[in-house]
């Protein structure tokens, strides 16, 4: 901790809302009450490529208690297409007859009860003027072009391709990554109610400002008429960063039924209709010298988008900086196909780009015949490779020696094949993990009651990380509070902005703004108590006098109970508002955020230095000799994050990505059809996640780390880094117990037969 | 929501003569309206919901439990009542100490939750998950629209079948028990709507693709399962069920072996051989049955076996490794079943 001086900042809590989210009152967005609503089901398109040619309604107007049938024909110019958080254009749904990919909003159908709704959707019939469409990478039809810098970097260091052809030890291979979705147990719902000519949106959110500046545009309203609503989010991972098409449509709906519209799209639908994460190539050529000191890296990426997005999300950023190497050469190219447009999915650009590299890495050691970590530790780099700034801290050693010593890595065999139990054969693999650590600018109010007790509200979210709970723990901690006497109010536009819950930037947005904001109760009250005449902290320094345990101290011991201090300086409540600005961002940032837009401080582009992240995993895995099916019985992960705010949540989020690890590496797929280009396996029977007999044992290391110049809570975000060394851990414990290497995701039974 | 009729009768008879009002009679031209009965209703109701099975009509047989939901077992056999709940005879003493293939074929299947609701006369007519017959958006599939195609060919079809399948349809029968009573060369009986009743061999409950994959079994309109007969044999006992798949519970088989044994100082003296994962129907490898009898069963042998077993498997691009993986399952299934304590 920067200053030693917490109380409940590092100390496990039990989430606050808990008791609400197991009993049934937390209420998601599709939970709010509304008077007497209608009913949305969408039609989606058969096709991926082509043109609506028209609709026949009649069966579906037909059905007992439909109200309206939205199309282009009858809403086209109501609302125009929403504005993704990152890639620029994006796809239309009902402005146009245009398809651009399977699965796109064509149509809503609205009536009495979510069951004639679907009924009468399933009863419209669309002629279509299809198109041959390109389904991802090789398909005739998709277009590759280079990504040019702008909202991403390319690096390029020395002469990596000299290097590499001059290099005693080559590693020249390519690697690929699947296209996955999300699947948060809470579908996409959403519910519009309009009042006059104010529209209030229940609709579960990263980012309610941002939701609520897009859809003002797309509906073209004044951004104060909405008020978005998203107080629990059962499940994001990247999948409510940005928003969709859905949301007008259901907004107009609600205008042209004078009547409250709720939406709640199928498990199959959540394929099409929000974003995912994309498939993905890659080119590693990794030079090195005989004693392990690498001399080139190139780094080649492709990434599927939609036909207008550039969306893409350049892990080469990452993949940069991880080892010192004099030439670095990175490029990233997109390959336009007719698919829906992707976005954020769990450490977005690191989950695709460190497999690749990470593999890499794995195969250098073996070529090398050196121990892996050894191999990281000959690279780990003093500054940062690709800009030479320093790194404000980083522990990627102390991950990997104890989360070695925890694993037992020393009584590894090298040798492919080497270890067995049984018929099993088992390997042993390794990943280095890096996330950069992001901050937000974010506003909050504390309000100090008489009794004593706090209420923060800042429009933060709480996708499931526990951030309720981590806000109270920060609030506790400056305000010298229990936790039970603070009171958390989050997720809506009514309250001060806080940015985007993505790229494990929010726990350090929100609680830096949290501490500065009661760092102004806390002046104000010790302004009160040393100016005052009477009083046993009349005539102290105000900057030496602190909050902890329910009162104001002084330096020797002198101190007052908190609401005699406060009824000092405020007869009624204390209220105070704050924004925090991160270090390198200017003041104007802020309002940025309350716009809607990104404003965040990337640990890859700051001035004074690189913020990253870093961890170690290790994993076990069992390849069965002859049927060849893979399980993990066991995982261990060691990150360094900076000040861990509540250690029993930070532990459940570590567990978490590296359980989705699990999954990412050996069972989750979209698989779409080559010829059509629509996604088949688009349900969570056969769309596979890690079930509870997939998981064993997987064991959480928190290094300590102190950094007090990431920023003043020293907080670097967990979130992400917990799935990222996962994917190439499993890869290479895979070629640990079987000498194949499977450069392509998932890994599965036929790539070992 | 699409509606249609529910219908619970409290007897067997009663619910035999509300199904005969949908059966059409000899010379009579209406078709009458589709009606299925409902057991479980873990497969049946997904079909209504997600629009790939429309019957006007459900009896919900579930009271008939009185009568069909019985497990009997003595040395000639065992006895299942069509209505016993999966997990029933998963659990069942006798089942799990006598016919260990059939504990695990259903342990292993699905869910504790959907265990505890599918009987195991619905659970042998699961429908196949092949995804372009379980979503009408795709235009061609025979076994949903005959005549329409097969996308499935040419397109996704790592989880589809490579054995019994036909130019027309490659769908898989995703289920387990069933191969196990198609081993072990089960009876079934059956009630006509006139209440007659009949016993058929397992083997014969469905049947290949072939040019009408739309007609998946030989069940007479209206006719309904009311149990299983399962011959005890050596085989019986020495018995195992394998399951290959991509996640460790809660998964379809991406290949599945049964394997029963008469051993004797190491001599097959009768082998009972069933695959599943990579089946059109309910498989029973006879091939590979006579590849090992009068054998003294080693490594050799088995894969003799497992050869013979899929030496008529076809495959399309995705699935191609079925057959390898179908005949390392079997393999290991063999190798397993040979070192039993039995």
């Amino acid at each position: 901790m920067p200053d030693g001086t917490h109380t409940t900042i590092g100390q496990p809590a039990i989430r606050i809302d808990g008791r609400a989210k197991v009993t049934g009152m937390a209420r998601y967005a599709s939970d709010e009450v509304v008077a007497n609503p209608a009913h949305a089901f969408l039609v989606t398109s058969a096709i991926a490529r082509g043109r609506v040619r028209g609709f026949r309604l009649e069966a579906a107007r037909a059905v007992p208690g439909v109200l309206d049938i939205l199309t282009h024909e009858n809403v086209g110019g109501e609302a125009e297409k929403p504005q993704p958080m990152s890639g620029g254009d994006t796809t239309t749904t009902l402005e146009s007859d245009r398809i651009w990919h399977d699965g796109q909003i064509i149509a809503l159908v609205l009536a009495e009860s979510f069951e004639a709704a679907r009924e009468a959707a399933h009863k419209v019939e669309v002629d279509y003027e299809a198109e041959t469409p390109a389904a991802s990478f090789g398909s005739p039809g998709a277009e590759e072009e280079v990504r040019e810098a702008g909202e991403h970097k390319d690096y390029k260091l020395g002469d990596a391709a000299a290097a590499f052809a001059a290099a005693e030890v080559k590693v020249d291979a390519r690697y690929g990554t699947p296209t996955q979705h999300h699947n948060p147990i809470e579908l996409y719902t959403t519910t519009c109610e309009w009042r006059g000519g104010k529209l209030t949106v229940y609709e579960s959110s990263q980012f309610v400002y941002g939701l609520r500046a897009s859809l003002a545009k797309q509906l073209r309203m004044d951004p104060g008429d909405i008020h978005v609503v998203s107080r629990f989010v059962g499940g994001a991972f990247g999948s409510r960063g940005g928003i969709t098409a859905r949301t007008a449509w259901v907004a107009v709906a609600a205008r042209r039924l004078n009547r409250p519209v709720r939406l709640v799209p199928t498990r199959d639908q959540g394929f099409t209709i929000v974003t995912y994460r994309a498939e993905t190539r890659h080119h590693i050529q990794l030079g090195a010298t005989r004693d392990g000191r690498l001399t080139a890296l190139r780094h080649e990426g492709w990434e599927v988008t939609s036909r207008p997005s550039q969306y893409n999300v350049s892990g080469t950023e990452t993949t940069a900086r991880i080892y010192a190497c004099p030439n670095i050469l990175t490029k990233v190219n997109i390959v336009h196909a007719d698919r829906n447009t992707p976005g954020f999915m769990r450490a977005p650009p690191e989950t695709p780009y460190m497999f690749a590299l990470e593999t890499a890495m794995d195969e250098l050691a073996v070529s090398l015949g050196m121990d892996p970590v050894e191999l990281r530790r000959v690279n780990e780099p003093e500054r940062d490779p690709a800009t030479g700034k320093p790194f404000s801290s980083r522990s990627l050693m102390p991950c990997f020696d104890q989360g070695a010593e925890r694993f037992g890595w020393k009584r590894r065999n090298p040798s492919p094949g080497a270890m067995r139990e049984g018929e099993w054969l088992v390997g042993w693999g390794c990943a280095a993990a890096a996330y950069p650590a992001n901050i937000g600018p974010a506003a909050c109010r504390v309000t100090l009651t008489a009794e004593g007790r706090a209420r923060v509200q800042i429009a933060a979210h709480d996708i499931g990380t526990g951030a309720y709970t981590a806000i109270a723990i920060t609030a506790a901690d400056r305000l010298g509070l229990e936790l039970g006497q603070v009171l958390v109010e989050l997720g809506g536009t009514e309250l001060p902005a806080a940015g985007l819950a993505a790229g494990s930037s929010h726990t350090a947005g929100i609680c830096n703004a949290v501490a500065k904001a009661c760092e102004g109760v806390r002046q104000r009250l010790a302004q009160a108590a040393v100016t005052s005449n009477e009083g046993k902290l009349a005539g102290l320094d105000p900057a030496s006098l602190t909050l902890s345990a329910g009162a104001l101290r002084g330096p020797g011991g002198a101190a007052e109970a908190l609401p005699k201090a406060l009824a000092r300086a405020a007869p009624g409540a204390l209220e105070v508002y704050a924004e925090n600005i991160p270090q390198g961002l200017p003041p104007e940032s802020i309002g940025k955020v309350y716009q809607g837009q990104m404003a965040m401080s990337r640990g890859h582009s700051r001035e004074d230095a690189t913020t990253y992240t870093f961890g170690a995993q290790f994993v076990e895995v069992r390849v069965h000799e002859l049927t060849r099916e893979i399980r993990v019985p066991r995982a261990v992960g060691a990150f360094a994050a900076g000040t861990i705010v509540n250690p029993l949540t930070a532990y459940s989020q570590y567990m978490g990505g590296m359980i989705w690890g699990i999954g990412a590496a050996l069972h989750e797929a979209t698989e779409i059809d080559p010829h059509a280009a629509r996604y088949v396996n688009d349900n969570i029977a056969e769309y596979l996640i890690p079930v509870n007999a997939d998981v064993r044992s997987i064991e959480v290391i928190m290094v300590p780390e102190q950094d007090s110049q990431v920023n003043p809570l020293g907080i670097k975000g967990i979130g992400e880094i917990g799935i990222v060394g996962m994917n190439a851990a499993i890869s290479n414990a895979v070629w640990h117990a079987t000498g194949r290497r499977i450069r392509e995701l998932p890994i599965r039974i036929e790539d070992l037969l | 929501m699409r509606p249609f009729s529910y219908q619970h009768p409290r007897s067997t008879m009663a619910a035999l003569a509300l199904a005969a009002q949908h059966v059409a009679r000899p010379g009579e031209a209406r078709r009458p309206a589709p009606a299925r009965y409902l057991a479980g209703g873990t497969n049946l109701l997904d079909l209504m919901k997600i629009g790939v099975d429309h019957p006007a009509t459900l009896i919900d047989i579930a009271a008939l439990r009185q009568e069909h939901g019985r497990i009997e077992a003595d040395e000639s056999g065992l006895s299942l009542g069509a209505l016993v709940r999966m997990a029933e005879a998963a659990e069942h003493p006798a089942v799990l100490r006598d016919y260990p293939a059939i504990a695990q074929s259903l342990q292993l299947a699905a869910s504790q939750q959907l265990r505890n609701m599918a009987t195991l006369g619905g659970n042998v007519l699961q429908r196949t998950r092949c995804n372009y017959f379980r979503d009408p958006s795709w235009p061609a599939c025979n076994k949903r629209m005959p005549g329409s195609g097969c996308a499935a060919m040419q397109g996704v079809n790592r989880r589809l079948a490579v054995l019994g399948v036909s130019e027309h349809c490659i769908a898989h029968y995703p289920g387990d028990f069933a191969n196990v009573l198609a081993a072990f060369g089960a009876e079934l009986d059956l009630l006509a709507p006139d209440g007659t009743a009949r016993r058929i061999p397992f083997e014969e409950l469905h049947r290949l693709p072939g040019g009408t994959p739309h007609i998946e079994t030989n069940l007479q309109p209206g006719e309904l399962i009311t149990g299983f007969r399962v011959p005890a044999g050596p085989w019986t006992r020495r018995s195992l069920y394998l399951k290959i798949r991509d996640r460790d519970s809660y998964d379809f088989a991406q290949a599945s072996a049964v394997v029963g044994l008469d051993l004797q100082d190491g001599v097959v003296r009768e082998a009972r051989i069933g695959l599943g994962g990579l089946v059109a129907k309910p498989w029973r490898a006879h091939a590979a049955e006579a590849a090992l009898n009068g054998q003294r069963l080693d490594r050799a042998v088995a894969e003799a076996a497992a050869a013979a077993a899929f030496q008529d498997a076809v495959t399309h691009g995705e699935n191609a490794f079925k057959p390898e993986l179908g005949r390392r399952t079997l393999v290991r299934a063999l190798l397993q079943a040979a070192a039993m304590e039995a």
